[in-house]
């Protein structure tokens, strides 16, 4: 049975009548046209899907949209602040981490949390945090030097 | 007496592009197909295409400057081809192509890519051939641009061509101060003949010392977009009114149907249920309620199983139905020379081994997906697809249709790998379309792609060869049961040869992979050196070297020894520590790898620790691209060689998941030292596959050095090397 559900997405407050137990990434792509967020594995297993919800990663494709309810959430879409990137963007694009681009927005997002909660992590942490993140194109290094230069320079900011 | 063949001939998916199944699987009526589709231009993307309804006439007849490009009278240049960007950078390199050759910046182009009805047919993007034929097709055809618009200025000053000069998207004339801008130009009433010139094929373009864009790393001219979510891959294509549609799949392979009820699916709210023979597929508003519809009928459905080997038994099986003479290929990708028999017969030693390749997926990041939509008998899809232009038959076949009714557009998309060279979601998507009347998206789950998804051919590899008093190998016997043909010609010196590639019957569907056989043939080819430097007694590089007459080759080679120090490091490694290296060349590029690996033998498991991989494709056009093309080619060839392998039994794919169906992580990734040698000297050749040939048997030669156990099959199962 349908139920209607309230959720802020990206800053703005959304209500969708809909079955709960439809993966909250289905829900943005189809729903509210928020297409960021990518389907790869549907079973938690590749990141590619990863939002935040109420500011912790959550994997939007195992994540039915009836456990959202009054949460807020962001996607990569609300992840820039208005023509202004993210320093994990701004890092992937100075860094030239993309190739096909398809797992990047689920490995910005994880990025971006791990900064968060740990800006200046070991390299050894970041391998640990992103491991649940996959790129077939196997773009690893250039993605670990983003987030490196992304950590850099998130701490210089916060100095000056 | 056959010669090797040559590099030039070696074209894409030469061997194993898979039988499509579905070619005839509708029985479409022509019937309501009368308009037809006019100018060409049946809709605009997710951009306005606003050049398209002036000239989609005469001018963009194919071979000519207006097929390939054309200027704005705003300034921008839009450069068409009917490659795709699949994310090894042809976008960006294309775009540099024109630029350079149009003396503009790379801000100034924006790249058409693989929309059927705007773009000339560059083939399929397959076969690392978008370096060594369309850059140069796109380049010839932006120096014809560049040459007839500067006659255009010359005629109407009256000066000559060699007192004119072309820079940032101007013709200059120095000697008066004059100056004219392609966007000018492009107003005037006599541009139409520049776009319905042929471009002739020796149009001079400009030489490699002279580049100033090709040569540099140009970014992604789309990188924005993808760090913002704001581009639509295939999968992300919405149209107004679209469902979204779930194919019911057979139960195993073979199977058919022998029964089902619809009636469940045909009852729920918003539902559309298409049934066409063994085709059952449901449209509905939310993909979830499509897959839910789907599985209330497959509970009904009754299946005729039929008998299908397992991959327990796949090297005999394979051997088993290898067709040698007329069925096979003898020799068709090989070839033989002097007598190996005799060689074989008067060789000091004798060596003979078995090697056997797993299937495996692709699974690029992005499942097969496909948004369909009719209009009056007329058909658009957006697809994730390596080969436009061959779905777009496959779609006019399909539904009966005249193929000037079909456009296929190709936005961007998540990978393929030479996993996506065919158009079975697109015509799902069309059928599923046509009977709800609506656009539908249809988009494979991850199982589906595991599952249904062609794959990288399994094969055996059988090698003899023979040593003379001296340790010179005199002898080569390679062949080759089903995995293909690429690569399969020794680089080395040997003065008796004989390859062959001979097809079995593939228990499995299955096609082309990043650099096809190449892997196969260089594994086997490669750990078989380092057995016969062995049995020579001989070190693994000197050995190599002995046989290499090719340059470029020797010089990978030596190079990435040398920054290895692997002749220092060889032999003096703790325990289960051990170093390999192996080399090759396909696709005009050469490589070569030193490995170094660490064994754990209580828990079974090869630990890849260091890569030096050196790579050489002539003149390099964007060093950072080709670099990200070099580390992605390691390491995904890592899963290949370490862990990735199709199980099946009695019809089933056994591990159709990420979890069970490891691939590289980031945990994975080795201390990687690459080198990009630069040839300005040579031609350009791709640079997307060749790297990933060199590493698997690296690190078989490397397991060998560390344990002296020899792994001879694709993965090399660490398991293998367990101790009690």
């Amino acid at each position: 049975m349908d139920v209607t559900i309230t959720l802020t997405v990206n800053g703005k407050r959304k209500t969708v009548t809909t079955d709960p137990q439809r993966p909250l990434l289905d829900v943005l792509r189809e729903d509210l046209d928020l297409t960021g967020s990518k389907y790869s594995c549907g079973e938690g297993l590749c990141g590619a899907c990863t939002v935040l919800m109420d500011g912790d990663l959550i994997l939007s494709c195992i994540t039915p949209v009836g456990e959202v309810d009054n949460k807020a959430i962001t996607t990569i879409e609300g992840l820039a602040t208005g023509d202004s990137l993210h320093p994990v963007q701004e890092a992937f694009l100075a860094e030239d981490a993309v190739q096909c681009g398809y797992c990047a927005p689920g490995m910005i997002m994880t990025s971006a949390a791990l900064l968060k909660k740990k800006p200046r992590p070991t390299d050894e942490e970041v391998v640990e945090w992103m491991n649940g993140n996959l790129c077939r194109c196997c773009g690893y290094p250039k993605i670990l030097t983003a987030i490196r230069r992304a950590a850099r320079q998130g701490s210089e900011v916060k100095v000056s | 007496m056959m010669k090797d063949t040559p590099a030039s001939e070696m074209l894409e998916s030469e061997c194993c592009e898979p039988v499509d199944e579905q070619r005839s699987a509708f029985q479409v009526s022509r019937r309501g197909f009368l308009q037809l589709l006019g100018s060409g231009l049946l809709i605009t993307v997710t951009e306005s295409v606003s050049f398209g309804q002036s000239r989609a006439t005469g001018s963009r007849r194919s071979g000519t400057v207006g097929a390939r490009l054309h200027i704005g009278q705003d300034g921008r240049i839009t450069v068409m081809t009917g490659k795709v960007e699949i994310g090894q950078g042809s976008r960006a390199q294309l775009t540099q192509a024109a630029a350079e050759e149009l003396r503009v910046s790379v801000d100034q182009i924006r790249l058409v890519m693989a929309d059927t009805a705007l773009v000339p047919n560059d083939g399929t993007t397959a076969g690392s051939r978008t370096t060594p034929s369309t850059v140069p097709a796109v380049r010839r055809g932006a120096a014809t641009a560049r040459e007839l618009l500067t006659e255009m200025a010359c005629e109407r000053w009256k000066v000559d061509r060699g007192t004119v000069k072309v820079r940032e998207g101007a013709i200059v004339h120095p000697a008066t101060g004059r100056k004219i801008t392609y966007a000018a130009l492009a107003g005037a009433k006599d541009i139409a003949k520049v776009y319905e010139a042929a471009i002739p094929r020796d149009v001079e373009v400009t030489p490699v010392s002279e580049w100033e864009v090709l040569g540099t790393s140009v970014p992604r001219p789309n990188r924005r977009d993808l760090v913002t979510g704001a581009h639509r891959f295939p999968s992300d294509i919405v149209r107004p009114r679209m469902l979204y549609g779930k194919i019911l799949r057979p139960p195993s392979y073979g199977a058919t149907l022998s029964a089902i009820d619809l009636s469940e699916a045909k009852a729920m709210d918003g539902v559309v249920v298409v049934r066409d023979g063994n085709f059952v597929g449901c449209a509905a508003p939310t993909s979830f309620r499509a897959a839910q519809a789907v599985q209330a009928i497959a509970k009904t459905a009754s299946w005729k199983a039929a008998p299908h080997p397992s991959s327990k038994e796949l090297f005999s099986y394979l051997k088993n139905h290898a067709r040698s003479g007329g069925g096979g290929r003898r020799g068709s990708r090989g070839g033989a020379n002097g007598s190996v028999e005799d060689a074989l017969e008067k060789a000091s030693k004798v060596l003979r081994e078995v090697y056997g390749i797993s299937y495996i997926q692709h699974a690029p990041m992005e499942p097969r997906a496909a948004v369909a939509e009719w209009n009056d008998g007329t058909l658009a899809v957006w697809t994730g697809s390596q080969a436009p232009n061959r779905v777009h038959s496959q779609l006019a076949q399909a539904f009966g249709i005249e193929s000037g009714r079909v456009r296929v557009i190709i936005p961007d998309m998540g990978g393929g790998f030479g996993g996506k060279h065919t158009g079975e979601v697109a015509v799902e998507a069309a059928r599923l379309a046509k009977g709800a009347g609506r656009p539908v998206s249809l988009r494979w789950s991850r199982e589906e792609e595991f599952i249904w998804a062609y794959f990288r051919p399994a094969g055996v590899i059988e090698i003899q060869a023979g040593l003379d008093a001296n340790g010179l190998t005199v002898a080569w016997d390679f062949t080759n049961i089903n995995s293909g043909g690429a690569a399969i010609a020794s680089p080395y010196e040997i003065r008796n040869k004989r390859t062959q590639f001979l097809r079995s019957d593939p228990p499995l569907r299955q096609g082309s992979y990043r650099c096809l056989a190449a892997t196969a043939n260089n594994f086997a080819r490669e750990s078989f050196m380092d057995e016969l430097a062995a049995a020579a007694g001989a070190d693994p590089l000197a050995f190599r070297l002995a046989h290499i007459e090719n340059a470029r080759l020797r010089a990978v080679l030596e190079t990435a020894a040398k920054r290895f120090r692997f002749s220092e490091r060889k032999g003096k490694n703790g325990q289960d520590v051990g170093v390999g290296l192996a080399c090759g060349t396909e696709k005009g590029s050469y490589v070569a790898a030193c490995v170094e690996v660490s064994v754990d033998r209580k828990r079974g498991s090869i630990d890849v620790r260091r890569v030096c991989e050196v790579f050489e494709c002539g003149a390099i056009q964007n060093p950072d691209n080709l670099r990200s093309q070099v580390e992605g080619c390691i390491i995904m060839g890592l899963g290949g060689a370490l862990t990735e392998e199709i199980q099946f039994e009695n019809g089933k794919v056994l591990n159709p998941s990420f979890r069970q169906y490891q691939v590289p992580r980031f945990a994975d990734v080795p201390e990687l030292d690459i080198h990009l040698l630069d040839r300005p000297d040579l031609p350009s050749a791709g640079g997307g596959e060749t790297p990933i040939i060199a590493i698997a048997p690296a690190i078989a030669n490397a397991v060998f050095e560390a344990t002296g156990i020899r792994i001879r099959c694709m993965p090399i199962r660490g398991v293998a090397l367990k101790q009690g």
